[in-house]
């Protein structure tokens, strides 16, 4: 076909696809990361090249970090992945690996979520990359994502520093064409391993030195920085010039696409001297970023001259629309734009608990157990939500057991109950778990054991009996480790029987002792079981009491209205998944398995 | 060419996403620079979902401007409302005549929207309402290719060649899924003919 080849070479890629190729082009032996939104992608794509990258679910950002970075000491290039609250959770090795340095290529991707799209907070972790003084690289599509991922590999090798690679919800999860060029996946030798503990051992002896080097260091990258193709000057009507990075480039060029723009694509350090030689060369510099003002605060430290404004940028996530509102402030020839409204009289599709999620029985228990309940970072959250309404807070991975240790050195009264998800217990739950036991706090930990990864789209980890390839693995059961810490109150429970769940959690919180309960129930989109069964209401026998709709299942619909506003209950057959959490909270033996 | 900017509406599990990237794909075998944007996370519980394509000679942002959106395709009618103010003044709406019942409707938490068919005439009067789930059960047999008949009343609006399309279905249902291709192609060509 013709326009087939026009552009023979380019294939299509998200960004996080080609963060993926780029590591595998580069020789990348070693691959680890904790699934996040929107970083997961790299290391699902990443295992498509596994014959050249030892790649793995790490239980945490940390010990994806701790093991790229021993594959970095070991001589091997490395990668590891995370969202931006993941790099808070490997923020410890990485203030000291940025003393000790890379030996192999080290890089890592933060994927940040201005805007929160799917996330708890909102973070411009190019901040947190200038506090360990390491370079940070910023993609604004795919090719550069692609072409970026290898650069970073050359400069961690050529400066022995980790590289950071800084992707947003748009960069990683926006799709363009990618020249790939002569791709090679290959296993890169390793770079002989020798001992120098004067290196990668800090002690304060030698971390001194390591301290001084690092700045001398940051200059030497500053000068290499100046002179790099990664950073561009593209020249145009000099009246206005942006300085722009990573996506933001892409609404600069949309709105403003006849001024002069210093694209940096290598932030950090800031290349001074290329940004005050662009300043010189127009008359208004503007500065356009996504979140914080990171290049702005500096460039004025410089004592260069930045056009202020009233148009907000610096928070939420950038788009055309609010340039396009900048150029109406700062020239006055495109109209403001007006975001529209959400129309309040449409309903909403908020996310929702799935059909037969076991997630919601033990919602609707801890609910009609009056429980306060600390709650954990997961699919779980939304039992926060009407008509469940069964979570008091959610702070961050594994924070769930010890919110409720101190709940409970306060002395607040009543029950106090920690929900959190497997994935989540062995993430961060562990070591929270571990301390509520020393100090014999009665906590009552509950863990949502759904044999998944399920929120950020099924991912395995060690409850799941497979690894990131799909290869076998060895499973971890919680109760046994609760139970090795010394726990003597542990019960599993399936979260479908739901008697025995307010029996078994009502006993736990009232125990006064730790207690660890395990709730049952395998994620039903993981285990292709959303369509197990089906369930029918009979008309006859439903009273309208409202009861099941409690449970807010997105299988139950409104049927006739028996009395004024009383509505009996009708179950959608396309959603029905043939749990029985409705059969046992109706009274009357109204819900019916037909299948 | 100016850059053509193609909305993509709906609800999680309609098959969005593969439109859009079939859309993609048949931009890029004409040779277009193309993007192509969505969210993912907790819009997979059953969410509102939005998918987007920009194409043409120089494409630069991956997302379009509010109000800039030269086709609107909308697989539900309630999300075609949503979105209207997504479109051009002069673009083309393409409706499927399907409507998901929000789950906030179905459990009485929301009041259900009165008289949709009067709010989609108000806010899109031009809009293309396709039949497309009818078309899909009845004429092809299978209610899931109800996105390639869109697909097809799509293609029917766009400057791009139809065999690219067809060799972008090919591509996205190679291996395991070719057996779904001669179903894909039949619904693909009545929603082309259906507009």
């Amino acid at each position: 076909m013709n326009e087939e080849t026009k552009k023979p070479h380019k294939v299509f890629l998200s960004g996080n696809e080609a963060i993926a190729h780029g590591a595998a082009q580069a020789g990348c032996r070693v691959a680890s990361a904790y699934p996040g939104t929107p970083s997961t992608e790299i290391l699902e794509n990443i295992a498509k090249f596994k014959d050249t990258i030892n790649c793995e679910w790490a239980v945490n950002e940390k010990v994806a970090m701790e093991t790229a970075i021993g594959a970095s000491i070991g001589g091997a290039r490395s990668l590891c992945a995370m969202k931006h609250v993941g790099l808070n959770v490997a923020m410890d090795p990485l203030m000291t690996f940025c003393y000790v340095g890379a030996t192999g290529g080290f890089v890592f991707v933060s994927a940040d979520d201005p805007g929160m799209h799917s996330s708890q907070n909102e973070q411009d972790n190019r901040n947190l990359a200038k506090f360990a003084r390491i370079p940070i690289l910023e993609p604004s599509d795919s090719q550069e994502a692609y072409d970026m991922t290898q650069a970073a590999f050359e400069i961690s090798e050529k400066f022995r520093v980790p590289v950071m690679i800084r992707m947003t919800t748009r960069t990683s999860h926006s799709s363009s064409l990618v020249d790939l060029g002569d791709f090679k996946p290959a296993v890169r030798d390793l770079i002989p391993y020798v001992k120098d503990i004067k290196r990668t051992i800090p002690v304060p002896a030698f971390a001194k030195g390591q301290r001084l080097a690092a700045q001398e260091r940051t200059e030497t990258m500053r000068a290499a920085g100046e002179a790099s193709a990664l950073n561009r000057v593209e020249k145009g009507d000099s009246r206005l010039g942006f300085v722009t990075s990573a996506v933001a480039y892409q609404y600069v060029k949309e709105i403003f696409p006849e001024f002069s723009i210093l694209k940096l694509g290598w932030t950090n350090p800031l290349p001074r001297k290329l940004v005050e030689d662009f300043a010189k060369g127009v008359e208004r510099l503007v500065v356009v970023e996504e979140l914080d003002p990171f290049l702005e605060d500096q460039i004025k430290a410089m004592g260069i001259q930045v056009v202020g404004h009233e148009t907000e940028l610096n928070m939420l996530e950038l788009n055309a629309d609010r340039l396009q509102n900048l150029r109406h402030e700062l020239l006055g020839d495109v109209p403001a734009v007006t975001p529209a409204k959400p129309d309040a009289t449409l309903p909403t599709r908020p996310p929702t608990l799935c059909a037969g999620c076991g997630h919601r029985s033990v919602f609707y228990v801890l609910h009609k157990l009056g429980a306060i309940v600390n709650g954990d970072i997961g699919c779980y959250t939304l039992g926060a939500f009407a008509p469940l309404n069964a979570m008091d807070s959610t702070i961050c991975m594994g924070a769930s057991i010890n919110v409720s240790a101190g709940m409970k050195k306060a002395g607040v009264k009543g029950r106090i109950c920690s929900v959190l998800g497997d994935s989540t217990f062995f993430h961060s739950g562990l070591t929270g778990a571990l301390s509520a036991y020393y100090n014999g706090t009665p906590v009552t930990t509950v863990v949502l054991d759904n044999r998944i990864t399920a929120m950020t789209g099924q991912q395995d980890n060690p409850g799941t009996g497979r690894t990131l390839t799909g290869d076998p693995a060895p499973v971890t059961e919680i109760g046994e480790v609760a139970k090795a810490m010394g726990y003597r109150r542990v019960t599993t429970v399936s979260a479908d029987d739901m008697q025995e769940l307010e029996k078994t959690l009502a006993e736990a919180m009232d125990s006064g002792e730790p207690a660890l309960v395990i709730a049952h129930a395998p994620c039903r989109i993981a285990a292709k079981l959303t369509k197990e069964g089906l369930c029918e209401v009979d008309a006859s026998v439903c009273k309208a009491c409202g009861a099941c709709f409690r449970l807010g299942c997105p299988a139950m619909t409104r049927g006739a209205e028996i009395r004024k506003g009383a509505y009996q209950m009708k179950i959608d057959p396309t959603l029905c998944s043939g749990c029985k959490q409705c059969r046992q909270v109706c009274k009357f033996g109204a819900i019916k398995k037909v299948r | 060419m100016k850059t053509v900017n193609v909305s993509l509406v709906g609800v999680g599990g309609q098959g969005i996403i593969l439109t859009a990237d079939m859309l993609a794909k048949a931009a890029a075998l004409a040779g277009y620079e193309v993007k192509k944007s969505e969210i993912h996370g907790m819009s997979q519980r059953g969410g509102s979902v939005t998918s987007q394509v920009r194409f043409g000679d120089r494409v630069s942002s991956p997302i379009i401007q509010e109000g800039r959106s030269d086709i609107l395709v909308a697989f539900d009618r309630l999300e075609a409302v949503r979105t209207a103010h997504e479109l051009a003044p002069d673009g083309k709406a393409v409706v499927a005549n399907v409507d998901l019942v929000p789950v906030t409707v179905s459990s009485g938490l929301q009041p259900a929207v009165e008289d949709l068919d009067g709010r989609l005439k108000a806010a899109l009067p031009n809009a293309l309402v396709v039949d497309a789930m009818t078309i899909a059960r009845e004429q092809v047999g299978n209610e899931r290719t109800m996105n390639m008949v869109l697909a097809g009343a799509l293609a029917k609006l766009l400057p791009l060649p139809k065999e690219c399309w067809t060799e972008a279905m090919h591509q996205l249902l190679a291996g395991r899924k070719a057996k779904l291709i001669p179903a894909n192609e039949k619904a693909f060509e009545l929603g082309h003919a259906s507009v």
